[in-house]
Formats: structure tokens, C-alpha cells, sequence
């Protein structure tokens, strides 16, 4: 009754306006593609800096790299781009790069060696957030002329000791591998800041598009760049329009507004079922649903504790239930599709296995605190624990905050556990091994506030230096193996129950062809897209 | 509410003439509101359970660019340093830089504030227009269907969330008839057409005289500023109900009647001129709700305004945003106190 009192109100108010048909454009236009995201964590569009997930998919289709990942064929690893070809030294430390002629910037410059030997120092010397992406392979600002050289076409890059050559290519696909303009970039210095400042807001790259414009929480549009040596783009224009709420992202794709919807909750994708001329994309994305244990509280860190939990987690009820085609279970630090990913999930909900564990371990009564972030899906998943750990007794309070909040405590150790979500950073399984399953220095004055193992206080008890080895494994079938062992030692002793990896689910205009979200491994690709 | 223009001094203590003393008074009060907001959402800022500078690095950071970061911003000096900085700072116009845009706040806010000035405005409009005869018509035929209805679009404005009710529009309006745009300020076609002036788009296009963009701009506007419309209306309309039923039980009413007045001219020449400076105040402080309250709007409606930027700067410790956007608000207050106590002085005589 109340609804259609309110249906009647508004209807009335709306004829009391004299509101009269306004004609809104039924389909985009043909060589335009719209896609509804939430870009609010868009905070700079500098390759060196940016960090954030819309903003890597930005950058992604504005700039070259010395090696990239082919949209339409994203398992066939990364291939030749900027650099036509390469060369790895003998002692596996120097890979060089021949460039691909003849391909110029946006601004009309050509991209030369210098160019790219300049996005990579530029990297090492502003020394923002992602910098160690690139300078995990010893390049330093005292360093960098030496390791970093360029002779005619070709740039050479020497490693601080030899490395996997598909771990350093991999990294190169990453954000931070963005090949910039040098002289349009040094033109706009200010104060030293090798053009910093001046990137967040423009672009000066030599991809299929350029940034038109980027206006906070509200769009950003591309254009096509007509001069791209992979021939010009079919969408000329590509607009993203921030649309926060999931409904109303529906709504705009179900009246034609938009070609792709991409925060559409569950219930707003099953909704969209039967719509004529919508269908849904479905991606395995890289991002990781875990819970972790803090190994500094004195009950978490008994082995059979930490296992207990991990047999009081219901993973099958909450894939089956509300994060249905949304999540889907998996229980290793590296995700589907990685070099070394298994599908080994040993784990189910069993509370008389966790009982037993919990007698074993002498542990009664047990209250524990978890730290999580005021989103749907995760205080959803923090209740079902909530639920299933007071099955064996255990009481689980939930402290509820904003992602910056929980956050701090959880960098500061101060969690008794944490749930949250963990994404890779570049497309290279050394990513995650690295921040799970490494830990060289456990004392609290190592302040590895960035290393996942040490914010839980977890001494890897071996799995450091099997990660250490792994990384610069040169044999790529060995390497996968080494992975394979230290995950099923990780399954096994670590205190984190890795549960679920995403399944992005875009809505999509059925005549939008040819669109990539970029899956586990890298960001999304708009100049394929045919409509 | 603070009566910022009223003169509460009997006796003379400056030698100035009496309208030099009350701009001053004024002015003065301006200063030490605007002053004490900006000490106490910066204080707010600062022992607010977020990290700004993990904001800026991102959780992938490492010390050592933590520390880089929280010098840059400053945070390194004494609190009440800081707020000096600050203070100094804005009185030069200069909010600082926004973590979240990387641009100038006041940049920033120039962009957003008038899109919420926009809205609220047709908004207030349609509430106006709308909530006063009604308001009037509901007091005249107290207990009449009339009366009846007025009461339920009244309570429906009052009780519904408007969240709901903006999705709700959205789905009616937009989703099953098609009558209006959708979210956001314009359609995709019109992105970056055209040229920014003021900032308003309806006025932008006008300007550029581009009536297809005006079309659309208002084909956009035109459902969330009736919801706002509709929300300030629930209020003017009861308020001016309450207010008109109070003079029509008037003594001079009666005797006017009685003289054999006709109704209307009681009604709108007699009681209604005896409410004008009431409902100045009552539309007053709806449009400043509307001015700074109408986050859910702007989420629903894509619309990128002033109060989901102060919001989401604030999720963010963003404190330069909010700060900056909290000064504005606290201006925009300010100005319409000071414009609806000028609109007392020119309709009530008592006043002057």
C-alpha cells in the first residue's frame, strides 16, 4: 500500500510539474563506446604513481610498453610492443630491447629508447607507491645510468643478480611500465618534479587513445589516437562515467544509455536476465577474499588454532548463497591462471575437526576481534564467520570501519584478525608469493608494513627463502613447480585462509564485441571493441 | 539560527553612523563564525580515526615514502602550527591541493558547487511554487479532501527515504517512460560540448545557444530537482499551513469578513501578506538544507555536486576537500541569513 501511495505521490507530483516527454537518446552512438564504473579512486593518471584499479585501466589504453598483453588472447603472455624484439645475456642479467620503428607519440614525437630508458629511470627517481614494482630489480637513483642504458635503437637493462627473464617482463606490462614522452613531459616540469604534477592530468603516451579529459568522480573520456601503429581505433570516443550506484547502472544500460555496466551487484546481474539486447561478460579476476590470523596473539599462533579456523569457514555455503557468481572458492595465495595457480582446496567447513584441533591445542573460550571494512560482500562473509566459529565456541567480535581505518591497524598489527582482499600488482606470480609467504625480517622495528606475512606477525618458517629461490628460478617449468610447493606449505601452516578469488560480471550491450577486462593478469583494453 | 544583521548594542561605542556600526557588527560576526568553523572541522580533521597519509601513499607503501608523504603535508609540525599555516592560507584563497583529484580545492569546488547550486535552486523552485499555495489552500479548507491530501504528500515527503524514492523516479520516469534523462548532468552525446562559463549547465547552454543541450541538460535535472523540490515542499507546505491557520483565526480576519471582504482577498491580501516574513525564513533554511544536504540525490543521480564531494572526501581524510567545502557551506549559510534578515527588513516595517 505504501508503495503505491508513493508511486501515486510521485506520479502526481510529476504531472503537477507539467513534466511533459523529454526525448533521450535510445543507443549511444556507433563509434562511441560508454561504460558506467565507479572511478572515484582515480586519484592521479601518472603512470609512475597511479595505483588504483580504474586508473590502471586508463593507462592501460593511453600508453605503450616495452612488452603488453594482447586483449584478445591475454594467456598467450606478454608480447613484442614498443620493443620489437629482445635479447637476454649470457649470465642472465642484461635483457635488451631493440624498439619497433617508426611509431610515434600522440604529440607526433618519435618513441625512441631514450624515451623508454626515461620512463623507467623516472620511475626509480619519484620513488611513489608502485616504484618498487621496478626497482625489486636493484635499479636505485645512483644506479640508474648505469643499469638503465640506451645505444641507438636499443635500451639495455641490468639486473642487480639474475632473475626469472619472465618475472622482469612481466613487471614491465605493469602501469609503471608505461612508456611517457620524454620532451612533452620535461617541457612541463615544475620544480623538479619531472613532469609529476603536469601527468596526473594529461597524458603523453603513443597508445590507441589519449586522455581528453579526466574530471574527478564524473568522467573520463578518450579519444582515439588516429597516428597508433596498431591502426586507429573503431571507438573514437571512449567516456566512463562514474554511476555510483549499481540499480541505477542497470537502468542506464537496460534504456541504452550505456555499453557497459561494470559494478552491477548479484541480484542487478540476475536482474538483467531475459533483457533483450544486454548480455553478460564474466571475467576471473585477480583479487583474492582471504581472512588472516595474527600470529603476535598467543592463542592464534598454535598450529592446530590456526587450522581450526580454517575448518570453521562455511566456503561452500556463502559461494552457494550470496556471493554467487560473484566469488569462487579458491584457496591458494595465486590466483586461477597465474604461472604455479592449483586448484587444491582442502578445506570445507567441518566443526568437529575444528572442535578436536581446538581440544588439542588446549584453547577454551576464545574471543577474538575481526577487522573489517564496511562493504556488503565482506560484512556478509565476517557474519558467517561470526556464526560458524561460535559453532565451536569461539566468539568473534566485528569491528566495523572505513577501508582507511581498519587499514591502520591492521599496518600497525594491532588486529586480531583481518578480512579483506588482496589484488596482484603486476602479472607475475612472485607478486603475491612475495607479500604472503615472505617475511625476511619479523620484529616490529622491520616495519614491513607492506609484506602481508609480517602485518600478522607470521615467521614464514622457511617459506622466505623458497620464495627468494622461486623468484630467480630462470627454468619456467621448475619455477611453476617451486610455487606448487611452497602453496601446499602455505595451505598448510600459514595463518591465512585464502577463500574465494573475483569473478568480475559486466553487464554489456550484446553488440559490444571484442571487449577485454583485462582478467587476473593486467587491466582493461577498449581498442579492440567493435560495436 | 544567528541573527547576524540585528543590532543588540543600546548604547553607541564607536562614533560611526548607526548603518556603518551594524555592517561592521556584522561583518565582525562573520569572521568569528567562519573562524570558529574552520577551528573546529580542523580539529575534527585531525583526531578523526583516519590516516590522510595513507590515503595519499596507498597500502603498498613503504615507510620511508610514508614519511615522505606526511612531511609534505605538513603533518610533522605542532597542531596549532598547522592550523596557522592553514588559516593564513585560506585567507590568500588557498585551500590547498585535493588528495582524491589532485587539483586546487577551490578549483574543485568552483566545478562542483555549482552544479549543487543548480540543482538546489530548481529544487527550491519547484517547492515555492508548489508548497506555498498549497500550504495556503490546505489552511483555507482545513479538514476538507484537500487538506487530506496535502497531509499525505506532506507525510510521504517526510517519512520516505530518498534513496528510495529517487530510485524509485529513476525507475518510473526514466527506466519504464522515458520522460527524462538519466543520471548524471547531461547525456553522454553532449559530454564535453559544451564550453563551461558558469558552470551551470543550464546557463551554459544557453549561453552557447545550444538549445539541444538545453533540452537535455533540463531533460536531466528536472527529476532529481522535484524529488529535492518535493522534499523542501513537505515542509513549506506544513509550515505555511500552521502559519496561515494561526492569522485566519485572527481577530482582524473576522472583522475583515465581516465587513463583507471577499475571501480571497482575505486570504491573500490580508492573512497571507502577515506570513511573507515567516516563510522567508522556513524557505530560507530549506534551501540551505538543500545547498549542503543533498548527498543521497547526488549519489542516486551520478550528480557530481557539492555535498557528495565534501562526503566522500571525508570517507577519504581528504581534509583540504573538506575543509574547503565546509567553508563554502558555512559562506553560503551565512549569505542566506544575511539575504532573508535584508528580505525582513523590506517586508516587515516593525523592522525598520
Amino acid at each position: 500500500m505504501k508503495t503505491i501511495q508513493t508511486l501515486l505521490g510521485t506520479a502526481a507530483l510529476g504531472l503537477a510539474i507539467g513534466l511533459t516527454p523529454i526525448a533521450t537518446m535510445a543507443e549511444t552512438p556507433a563509434n562511441m563506446l560508454v561504460i558506467a564504473n565507479r572511478i572515484d579512486d582515480i586519484t592521479t593518471l601518472d603512470p609512475a604513481q597511479s595505483f588504483e584499479f580504474a586508473g590502471a585501466d586508463v593507462i592501460r589504453n593511453i600508453y605503450g610498453k616495452l612488452v603488453n598483453f594482447d586483449p584478445s588472447d591475454l594467456d598467450a603472455g606478454y608480447q613484442p610492443d614498443l620493443a620489437e624484439s629482445w635479447t637476454v645475456s649470457e649470465d642472465g642479467r642484461t635483457i635488451t630491447f631493440t624498439m619497433r620503428e617508426g611509431v610515434t607519440f600522440q604529440s607526433g614525437n618519435p618513441v625512441r629508447a631514450e624515451d623508454a630508458a626515461f620512463s623507467l629511470k623516472r620511475a626509480v627517481l619519484l620513488n611513489k607507491t608502485p616504484s618498487f614494482i621496478i626497482t625489486q630489480f636493484g635499479f636505485t637513483p645512483e644506479n640508474a645510468d648505469d643499469t638503465i642504458k640506451v645505444d641507438g635503437n636499443t635500451l639495455s637493462i641490468t639486473t642487480d643478480k639474475r632473475y626469472a627473464t619472465s618475472f622482469v617482463l612481466n613487471c614491465l606490462t605493469a602501469t609503471i611500465g608505461a612508456i611517457v614522452d620524454k620532451e612533452l613531459v620535461m617541457a612541463n616540469e615544475v620544480d623538479g618534479d619531472m613532469g609529476n604534477k603536469w601527468l596526473t592530468t594529461n597524458s603523453a603516451g603513443s597508445g590507441p587513445y589519449s586522455l581528453a579529459s579526466w574530471k574527478p568522480k564524473e568522467s573520463v573520456t578518450l579519444s582515439a589516437n588516429p597516428s597508433y601503429y596498431g591502426g586507429e581505433a573503431a571507438m573514437k570516443r571512449v567516456i566512463v562515467r562514474h554511476v555510483q550506484e549499481s540499480a541505477t547502472q542497470r537502468l542506464m544500460l537496460e534504456r541504452g544509455d550505456i555499453d557497459v555496466a561494470r559494478d552491477l551487484t548479484p541480484s542487478d546481474v540476475d536482474g538483467l536476465a531475459g533483457v533483450d539486447g544486454v548480455e553478460v561478460l564474466r571475467e576471473m579476476r585477480g583479487r583474492l577474499m582471504y581472512v588472516s590470523f595474527n600470529q603476535k596473539h598467543p592463542e592464534l599462533s598454535k598450529p592446530q588454532v590456526r587450522q581450526a579456523l580454517k575448518y570453521l569457514i562455511d566456503y561452500d555455503g556463502m559461494e552457494n548463497s550470496f556471493l554467487k557468481n560473484w566469488y569462487v572458492g579458491h584457496q591458494n595465495f595465486l590466483p586461477k591462471t597465474y604461472l604455479g595457480a592449483v586448484d587444491e582446496n582442502p578445506f570445507s567447513f567441518d566443526v568437529e575437526k575444528a572442535k578436536a584441533l581446538l581440544a588439542e591445542a588446549g584453547v577454551e573460550n576464545l574471543e577474538l576481534t575481526v577487522g573489517v571494512r564496511e562493504a556488503q560482500e565482506r560484512l556478509e562473509i565476517a557474519q558467517s564467520l561470526q556464526n560458524t566459529f561460535a559453532q565451536a565456541g569461539i566468539t568473534l567480535n566485528l569491528e566495523v570501519g572505513t577501508g582507511k581505518q581498519i587499514l591502520g591497524k591492521y599496518r600497525a598489527r594491532e588486529l586480531d584478525i583481518y578480512l579483506g582482499a588482496w589484488g596482484p600488482d603486476y602479472p607475475d606470480p612472485h607478486t603475491n608469493a612475495g607479500t604472503f609467504a615472505y617475511n625476511p625480517d619479523n620484529s616490529d622495528e622491520a616495519n614491513a608494513t607492506g609484506l602481508l606475512a609480517w602485518r600478522n606477525g607470521w615467521d614464514t618458517g622457511g617459506l622466505t627463502e623458497k620464495v627468494a629461490a622461486a623468484v630467480v628460478e630462470g627454468d619456467t617449468e621448475k619455477r611453476a613447480e617451486m610455487y606448487h610447493e611452497i602453496q601446499a606449505q602455505f595451505r598448510d601452516t600459514a595463518p591465512f585462509a585464502v577463500m574465494f578469488q573475483l569473478i568480475e560480471q559486466a553487464g554489456m550491450a550484446d553488440n559490444v564485441e571484442g571487449l577485454s577486462l583485462g582478467g587476473a593478469i593486467t587491466s582493461a583494453a577498449y581498442w579492440d571493441v567493435t560495436k | 539560527m544567528a541573527n547576524f544583521a540585528t543590532e543588540t548594542e543600546r548604547r553607541p561605542w564607536l562614533p560611526l553612523p548607526p548603518w556603518a556600526r551594524g555592517t561592521l557588527v556584522t561583518l565582525s560576526s562573520i569572521a568569528v563564525t567562519m573562524l570558529g568553523l574552520l577551528f573546529v572541522t580542523f580539529l575534527i580533521g585531525r583526531v578523526m580515526p583516519i590516516d590522510p597519509v595513507l590515503a595519499i601513499v596507498g597500502e603498498r607503501a613503504t615507510e620511508e615514502q610514508y614519511n615522505a608523504a606526511y612531511r609534505e603535508l605538513g603533518l610533522d609540525r605542532s597542531l596549532a602550527v598547522q592550523f596557522f599555516y592553514y588559516v593564513t592560507d585560506v585567507l590568500r584563497g588557498d585551500f590547498g591541493t585535493s588528495l582524491l583529484t589532485a587539483r586546487d580545492v577551490s578549483t574543485d569546488i568552483a566545478r562542483v558547487f555549482p552544479a549543487t547550486f543548480e540543482l538546489a535552486t530548481i529544487g527550491i523552485f519547484f517547492g515555492c511554487i508548489l508548497g506555498v499555495p498549497l500550504g495556503v489552500i490546505a489552511a483555507v479548507r482545513r479538514g476538507s479532501w484537500i487538506d487530506q491530501i496535502a497531509r499525505v504528500i506532506a507525510l510521504v515527503g517526510y517519512s520516505m527515504p530518498i534513496f528510495w524514492l529517487g530510485l524509485m523516479g529513476l525507475l518510473l520516469f526514466y527506466g519504464i517512460l522515458g520522460w527524462v534523462g538519466g543520471p548524471g548532468r547531461q547525456g553522454i552525446f553532449y559530454e564535453d560540448m559544451i564550453p563551461s562559463v558558469t558552470g551551470m549547465i543550464l546557463l551554459d547552454s544557453l549561453i552557447a545557444g545550444d538549445w539541444g543541450a538545453f533540452r537535455d541538460a533540463f531533460s536531466h535535472i528536472v527529476l532529481p530537482a522535484a524529488l529535492l523540490g518535493y522534499y523542501s515542499l513537505a515542509y513549506i507546505s506544513r509550515m505555511t499551513r500552521s502559519f496561515m491557520l494561526e492569522q485566519l483565526s485572527a481577530e482582524y480576519v473576522t472583522t475583515a469578513r465581516v465587513k463583507g471582504m471577499s475571501e480571497w482577498a482575505v486570504v491573500w491580501t490580508h492573512a497571507f501578506r502577515n506570513i511573507r516574513v515567516q516563510l522567508i525564513t522556513v524557505i530560507a533554511l530549506s534551501y540551505a538544507n538543500l545547498l549542503e544536504g543533498s548527498v543521497l540525490t547526488e549519489i542516486i543521480f551520478s550528480w557530481p555536486g557539492i555535498g557528495s564531494y565534501i562526503t566522500t572526501a571525508l570517507l577519504s581524510a581528504d581534509m583540504n576537500a573538506v575543509l574547503g567545502g565546509t567553508v563554502v557551506v558555512g559562506l553560503v549559510f551565512i549569505c542566506l541569513n544575511i539575504f532573508s534578515d535584508l528580505l525582513y527588513k523590506v517586508f516587515d516595517p516593525r523592522s525598520k
